[in-house]
């Protein structure tokens, strides 16, 4: 049945009718077999609550990309009595559905959403995420109390800055003070109580952070506004405070950019198929790929991931390994053979018994290493946290000294002493490096550069080794451009050619090999292949030979650049011409190669056989790394054994086979033609088409760092004004009212306009 | 003067109903989501059908009421 068959049958075709092109053609429409979903453990684990009756879960659904999709999602009721209520997300691409169990069952509703084109992602990923959105809420609930307190604190101070005289009034400015201190309660043991907890955790591991002289100086605001108010009757720095504490949330809030759509978690569970074909006592079930075991039978069809290491049983398999290894060649093998976990097959139905565990498995193995485990404290430390251990041991020192000098004048002594602990908190410190990363990271993402955070940046701008992945990374994904230069092939030909180079693994006879369409294939008699040559083959009486010039003794008079290779063809010594095949490598990868070889070391990890060494050297500088045949974990050990000489790499990858290098990597970025697609777990996702802009990226990232130091340097100077009146014990409130926000809000500015101004001038907005 | 505390007393009461205004409203994650409901809003309301008997009535009801006024 059509999509629109089903959609007419509900009366839903105003479908059509909202967006301008909604819905997406369905390429291969394979009827997938959801039996699996009856099983009620792995049910279980899918949906997010059920009383029995009622059951609600979430699904991905990454095919949502219009309102058309939206409207047609939450009308799923129309379609299934069962459903209760259905709610999209977009930007995250979910909906969450609720049904009756009664009327309807998990299995019937993912089929229905296969069955209009909205195949829901199934995979038993943790799901992390529900704790994130707390604590997002959380701060929108401090940021909500803070400028609540901050707003009215204001109000009732404003007396206090128009320094009206309510001397018949005394009482009610009293009244006004023991408020403040009231609304203040909050926000000093709510709002702020995050910068306490992080001050506390790194005291404890003997790390003076940011947060360590902010803590301190609301401490001493708080404290100090108590003592003025009840014992002196004055009128404390509450309004201060408060309004330190709105201004640093808000630049928090601003910091928290996150990309909905976008998955920087991702493990190998989520390429897995969540269910598999076993066949069991001669019939054919499936089961969840978690309860597979040892020795099992399973029939994988085309294009169907193998869960775990095999042993072919029964059929011809083709498997390609493009996810492991980076290696887009289908690899052919006969019965009796491993297949590793990772493979796809490509071709008909072949049946595999499994030999090791899925989480066993060689490819799945690389998530026991313990880059995977460990929470690595980071080896770059945000330049914030680095300048706020002298800053707080400074300040201190100043606050001791202004006590000491006015020491017998004790009133004065603990006035100067916490003015310059009020006046020295690093508001503007800590706001500079939010406000510019947070731009920076917008601005990146402008480019279709996403970063899973702003710690990213600074990494980003410290990196000294940039370690490439090669297939998918450098090149384009996809086959080879092939094109044949001579006379046109008779169809006995191509099959001569074709059947020679099948039994090639060089990349180059892949290329020729696919590009043939013809489907006929004979075994040649007698077969030879020379390294560096060619293939001669014979079959059926007639002499084939593909490979260099050289080999098929041609003379090269033809045309001949850099960029393509020739693979030329002679049939019984008859010169037939040449296949030229360039390789796809990304635009603007000479570029890209060339800018950042000044300043930073390269190197190239590839997956494939050395084919195209020849070719990448021309690129790459002769005191670049390559390396060919390099497992998955091999790229993780290089990345690890370069780190150990103290070097900070970026790895560039973009598949699974590098999922250990990105991890372990101080910054991993995952390269992506569509960024929807999954992407292994890494710090950053780059859309290919900003491949070429990658020395910008740095580049800015590095600027960025330099306003961030510029800002400091503007704050300090706030610092400096305000130190000269902490010191003397004139800080009043009025003063510090007026010089705080100044300070906070024309950092912001600053930093805002010039990240702006730069980005505009390099081409970046 | 009093009357400055009666007023006091006063804003902060309407301040806070906001407040609580704005807590309920993150609580019932309405800043979770800040796209779809602009496109949600733009749908046109149709016909419920196949829900339980109480929406159907009630849809009737108001389908009668909007009736006339859509007709004219």
């Amino acid at each position: 049945m059509t999509v629109y068959q089903i959609l007419n049958e509900s009366n839903l075709c105003d479908y059509y009718a909202i967006d301008q092109t909604p819905g997406a053609s369905r390429k291969h429409h394979i009827k997938r077999n959801y039996e699996f979903l009856n099983d009620s453990d792995l049910k279980h684990k899918l949906i997010d609550f059920t009383n029995g009756e009622k059951t609600a879960i979430t699904f991905e659904i990454p095919q949502m990309h219009c309102s058309s999709c939206i409207w047609i999602l939450e009308n799923l009721y129309k379609l299934d009595d069962g459903i209760v209520s259905s709610k999209v997300n977009f930007l995250q691409k979910k909906i969450y559905l609720q049904f009756l169990e009664s009327k309807t069952s998990l299995r019937k509703i993912v089929e229905l959403l296969d069955s209009i084109g909205y195949e829901p992602q199934l995979n038993l990923e943790e799901k992390n995420e529900e704790k994130s959105k707390s604590e997002y809420k959380k701060l929108y609930y401090k940021i909500g109390v803070a400028g609540f307190c901050f707003g009215n604190i204001m109000l009732l101070s404003f007396p206090e800055y128009l320094s009206v005289s309510l001397s018949e009034q005394e009482n009610l400015k009293h009244l006004f003070a023991y408020i403040n201190i009231v609304l203040a309660l909050p926000v000093f043991f709510f709002s702020s109580s995050d910068y306490f907890i992080s001050a506390w955790k790194g005291l404890k591991k003997k790390i003076v952070n940011i947060d360590v002289p902010i803590a301190l100086g609301i401490s001493v605001l708080f404290f100090r506004s108590l003592v003025e108010i009840i014992f002196f009757h004055g009128a404390g720095y509450l309004d201060s405070l408060s309004g330190l504490i709105f201004f640093l949330l808000a630049g928090k809030l601003f910091q928290n950019k996150t990309y909905d759509t976008l998955n920087f978690e991702r493990n190998y569970k989520s390429y897995f198929p969540i269910a598999v074909t076993i066949r069991k006592d001669g019939r054919e079930t499936t089961i969840p790929v978690e309860k597979l075991a040892v020795g099992n039978r399973l029939i994988i069809r085309n294009n169907e991931l193998i869960p775990a290491d095999a042993v072919l049983i029964k059929g011809e398999a083709n498997i390609d390994y493009g996810f492991v290894t980076g290696e887009s060649i289908p690899v052919h093998l006969k019965n009796g053979e491993m297949i590793y976990a990772g493979g796809k097959q490509i071709g008909s139905a072949v049946e595999v018994e499994t030999v090791k565990d899925v989480s066993q498995s060689y490819l799945t193995q690389l998530w026991n290493n313990k880059a995977f485990h460990e929470e690595r404290e980071s080896r770059i430390t945000s330049l914030a946290n680095t300048i706020s251990k002298y800053f707080t041991f400074a300040i201190t020192a100043i606050a001791v000294a202004a006590g000491l000098y006015w020491l017998p004048n004790y009133n004065t002594a603990f006035d100067a002493f916490t003015a310059v602990l009020i006046i020295a908190c690093p508001c503007a410190l800590a706001l500079s490096t939010p406000f510019t990363l947070g731009n920076t990271l917008r601005i990146f993402g402008r480019n279709k550069f996403y970063l899973k955070n702003t710690h990213t940046i600074e990494k980003l701008a410290s990196v000294e080794m940039i370690v490439f992945d090669k297939t998918g990374t450098i090149t384009e994904n996809g086959a080879a451009h092939v094109q044949f230069v001579g006379n046109d092939l008779s169809h006995e030909d191509k099959m001569l050619i074709k059947s020679a180079a099948r039994n090639s693994s060089h990349p180059l006879s892949r290329a020729v090999f696919n590009f043939l369409d013809t489907v006929e294939i004979k075994n040649p008699v007698y077969y030879d292949e020379q390294t560096g040559g060619g293939i001669y083959a014979v079959i059926e009486n007639r002499d084939v030979k593909i490979g260099s010039a050289g080999f098929v003794s041609h003379d090269r008079s033809d045309s001949n650049n850099d960029l393509t290779t020739q693979v030329y063809i002679s049939i019984d010594n008859n010169f037939k011409g040449f296949f030229s095949i360039t390789n796809k490598y990304r635009q603007g990868l000479e570029d890209v190669v060339s800018g950042l070889e000044r300043d930073y070391e390269l190197a190239l990890l590839s997956g494939d056989n050395e084919g195209e060494k020849e070719k990448l050297k021309k690129y790459f500088a002769k005191n670049s790394e390559l390396y060919f045949r390099q497992s998955p974990h091999d790229k993780l050990k290089f990345v690890q054994e370069h780190q150990r000489s103290g070097k900070k790499i970026m790895m560039i990858g973009d598949g699974l086979n590098d999922a250990g290098a990105l991890k372990q990597s101080d910054i991993g970025i995952s390269i992506s033609d569509d960024t929807n697609n999954f992407s292994p777990a890494c710090d950053g996702i780059l859309d290919s088409v900003s491949f070429h802009r990658i020395k910008d990226f740095i580049a800015f990232s590095r600027t960025s760092k330099k306003i961030i130091i510029a800002s400091f340097i503007l704050s300090f100077i706030y610092n400096l004004i305000g130190l000269d009146f902490a010191f003397q014990g004139l800080l009043s409130p009025l003063i510090a009212a007026i010089l705080m926000p100044i300070s906070s809000i024309s950092v912001v500015l600053f930093t805002t306009a010039v990240t702006n101004i730069i980005a505009k001038q390099r081409g970046l907005i | 003067m009093s009357v400055v505390v009666v007023l006091i007393g006063a804003s902060l009461l309407v301040a806070s109903g906001f407040l609580i205004a704005y807590l309920w409203a993150v609580k019932s994650g309405q800043y979770d989501d800040k796209y779809t409901p602009s496109v949600r809003i733009l749908f046109e309301n149709q016909k419920k059908e196949n829900r339980n008997k109480k929406t159907e009535d009630r849809n009737k009801k108001e389908e009668e009421k909007s009736e006339p006024s859509s007709s004219s």
